[in-house]
């Protein structure tokens, strides 16, 4: 058998495109070194036709964002019978829309912080200052508001009273036409990678998240230095079993294949808040399931060859 | 990448103690990450400072490669001196004298860039908090420089006549009262960089009085100065005093940003620094390049690309001004009579920084006016780069730059202004 031909697609026109530029050429380097003939593509109008001309043996993609996240992408790759990695499209839709994520896991008793999801048209109708003082009464400071569809923080604020209410809107609001404000739960950030290789979803080590300006932004997360991260967490074991199922049922209830990630906030009492789960995990020098994988004893070429191999059956 | 260990921690720089103080500004930000997309071609970028090198006849350069080869191969291959090559320096003293400037040959040293000349000039004379004195806004790269060397930035109010001599002095009085040594005024008289707007004669006169006066060093920075439309500015400042002006000169947007040469006519004593200086940081600047640069002044016509660059470059600004006058009618913009930019000033309330993710959304980029300050200022400024794109994609570029707005407007009218 000859070489495993895979094209990987980064970049893409999104708020998280250097981003995912990075997240490809990590994934094309493991790729590479584990033997693989992969080849990295930018996601544009010859695409399509690169597609079908060349028929990879499998698609990974790393695009961050709407395209690559949102199941368009899957959509079209499983229309054209190619096989790539990670979830199909409606797994995909589900994980990327975090309200529905939200909705569909309380179902199955996985616990989220309160919140509440408004379009930009609710507050022109609505008018912003009735709603915003309602939700922060409800909800009671601080909140955290943030885009209801996006990654890596982009967009993120924590607010301590009403009157940071307008900024963190139109901060969020420029990156997303819906918003999410959620109750702000105070504890440890918690990040639990699942990886099936075959053999049915395993929930790798958790990771602990210490920033150390104290929030995890955009900077924290992809400056190296900034962020202390702990392999496997110092939390109680009975706690980060505990997160380590609730990961499992995530990736199960929302229809996830292959690689996922789940994120957390564990409280002081030890419970872990689900905050949302990613279809396309980011795969940079500094990103949270690779040290997972490596914390579990496994190599990253030899995982992601895996990976890529197993996409195919 | 580092490998973590089971039972480990890491934060993925294992030289975090070790980095200089002066390191910590150099970190990645969540705002350059957006710019990431100007390299799309479906993106109108007006961001970027970049000449239209596609306007600069490819022929001539080719030409000029084959003749540096067959004739000058060898050394082009090799080290060459700290100062520069003594050929290349001839023609540089060519060039600045179609500006007025008259300086010896060994006063000139040739760097990688005129960003280089000036990174060396910030090394020689910048201690942790002097003060350099900077147009409002200034320069990004020489904001950027001067922060590095954890030097006070000053910026100087500038109006459409460029920077104003009765706030240079007010501010200069006011921080040798507070006790602070004043080294350097830092200026891009002729189309600057970002505001478009070029110094008056009458004031290059006051302001280099004003800087004898106080024994301050003037930097002056002229990359635009041959690219003007219509009247040529007026005379380099470096053209009426000698001691105490330093002058930058680049082939960045004259001939190609790619080939890195610069240069930097100094009084004998600071020269003799920056050569040693040069030589300590990089050995000698690329001969290569040099060469390059060298045989195309010898054996092209540059005068003549230069007036091609002046036309093109004059339809491109009027593109811009007429779009802005279209699309953005109550928005005030410079009018810039050469270079590549306008300065835009937004109705109160907006902020350029909060827009950027919009702009991606919509497909084009630009500067916020943050950039051109050390201070925070400029959140209310977008600088707008008219060189590169063509001319039709100036206007469309900012026609999105319209709907940016709007949709900004809009979401600041549902929630409110925000400090």
């Amino acid at each position: 058998m000859g070489q495993l031909r895979v094209l990987v697609l980064a970049g893409g026109i999104s708020h998280e495109r250097d981003v995912s530029l990075k997240s490809g050429r990590r994934v094309a380097d493991a790729l590479t070194d584990a033997g693989a003939l992969a080849e990295i593509k930018e996601p544009d109008g010859e695409l399509i036709g690169h597609l079908m001309a060349t028929r990879p043996d499998v698609v990974w993609s790393t695009l961050h964002g709407a395209v690559g996240e949102d199941g368009t992408l899957q959509d079209l790759l499983q229309l054209a019978g190619i096989a790539f990695v990670g979830s199909d499209a409606a797994g995909a839709r589900l994980a990327w829309n975090k309200p529905i994520a939200k909705v569909l896991l309380a179902k199955e008793g996985i616990s989220s912080p309160q919140s509440i999801t408004l379009p930009k048209s609710s507050f022109r109708e609505l008018n912003a200052e009735s709603v915003l003082a309602m939700v922060g009464t409800e909800l009671g400071f601080p909140v955290i508001v943030k885009p209801a569809k996006s990654g890596s923080a982009q967009g993120f604020s924590k607010i301590e009273e009403p009157s940071k209410f307008a900024k963190a809107m139109i901060d969020a609001f420029a990156y997303c036409d819906q918003v999410m404000i959620e109750k702000f739960v105070a504890g440890t950030e918690l990040s639990v990678s699942v990886l099936d290789l075959g053999n049915g979803p395993t929930a790798l080590p958790a990771v602990e998240i210490v920033p150390e300006s104290g929030k995890f932004g955009y900077d924290e997360r992809y400056t190296p230095g900034e962020t202390n991260y702990y392999v496997p967490a110092r939390l109680d074991a009975t706690v980060l079993e505990q997160a380590a199922q609730i990961a499992l049922l995530a990736h199960k209830a929302l229809g996830l294949s292959q690689i996922s990630r789940v994120d957390f906030i564990v409280d002081d009492s030890g419970k872990p808040w689900f905050l949302e789960a990613n279809v396309t995990p980011g795969m940079t020098e500094t990103s949270l399931l690779p040290q997972a994988v490596l914390a579990e004893g496994l190599q990253l070429p030899e995982t992601y060859l895996e990976l890529a191999k197993r996409a195919r059956t | 990448m580092n490998k973590t260990r089971a039972g480990g921690v890491t934060n993925f720089d294992t030289w975090k103690h070790a980095y200089a103080a002066r390191a910590e500004n150099l970190a990645v930000s969540e705002v350059r990450a957006l710019f990431s997309v100007v390299s799309r071609p479906e993106v109108v970028s007006l961001a970027g400072g970049m000449p239209d090198v596609a306007a600069l006849d490819h022929e001539l350069i080719e030409n000029a490669f084959a003749s540096m080869m067959a004739t000058r191969g060898n050394y082009a291959l090799q080290y060459g001196g700290g100062q520069g090559d003594l050929r290349l320096r001839e023609q540089i003293q060519e060039i600045m004298a179609l500006e007025g400037v008259h300086g010896s040959v060994e006063d000139i040293t040739v760097t990688t860039g005129s960003q280089h000349a000036l990174e060396l000039l910030a090394d020689l004379f910048l201690d942790q908090g002097d003060v350099v004195l900077v147009e409002a806004p200034s320069y990004v790269g020489a904001v950027g420089i001067f922060r590095h060397k954890e030097a006070h930035i000053e910026h100087v109010f500038t109006d459409e006549q460029g920077i104003s001599p009765e706030a240079l002095a007010e501010a200069a009085d006011l921080l040798a009262s507070q006790g602070k040594k004043i080294k350097l005024l830092y200026l891009v008289p002729n189309f600057a960089n970002p505001s478009g707007v070029t110094l008056t004669a009458e004031r290059r006169v006051r302001v280099l009085e004003v800087c004898k006066e106080r024994g301050i060093l003037i930097i002056e920075d002229n990359p635009y100065g041959q690219l003007y439309f219509g009247k040529e500015p007026p005379k380099a400042m470096r053209s009426l005093d000698e001691e105490n002006v330093v002058y930058l000169g680049s082939f960045s947007k004259i001939l190609s940003p790619g080939l890195r040469v610069g240069y930097v006519l100094a009084p004998p004593a600071i020269r003799e620094k920056l050569v040693l200086a040069n030589e300590s940081a990089i050995l000698s600047p690329a001969t290569f390049a040099q060469m390059l640069v060298s045989e195309y002044l010898s054996i092209a016509d540059w005068q003549k690309q230069i007036a091609t660059f002046r036309g093109l470059y004059q339809t491109k600004r009027d593109s811009a001004l007429s779009a802005v006058e279209k699309f953005l009618p109550t928005i005030h913009t410079t009018r810039p009579d050469g270079g590549f930019f306008l300065w835009l000033t937004l109705p109160e309330g907006l902020n350029s920084k909060e827009m950027l993710p919009l702009a991606v959304n919509e497909l084009v980029a630009y500067t916020p006016g943050t950039a051109f300050f050390g201070d925070g200022r400029g959140a209310e400024n977008i600088r707008i780069c008219f060189s590169h794109p063509t001319a039709e994609n100036v206007g469309v570029g900012i026609e999105r730059l319209s709907r940016v707005l709007n949709q900004q407007i809009d979401l600041i009218e549902t929630f409110g202004k925000t400090d």
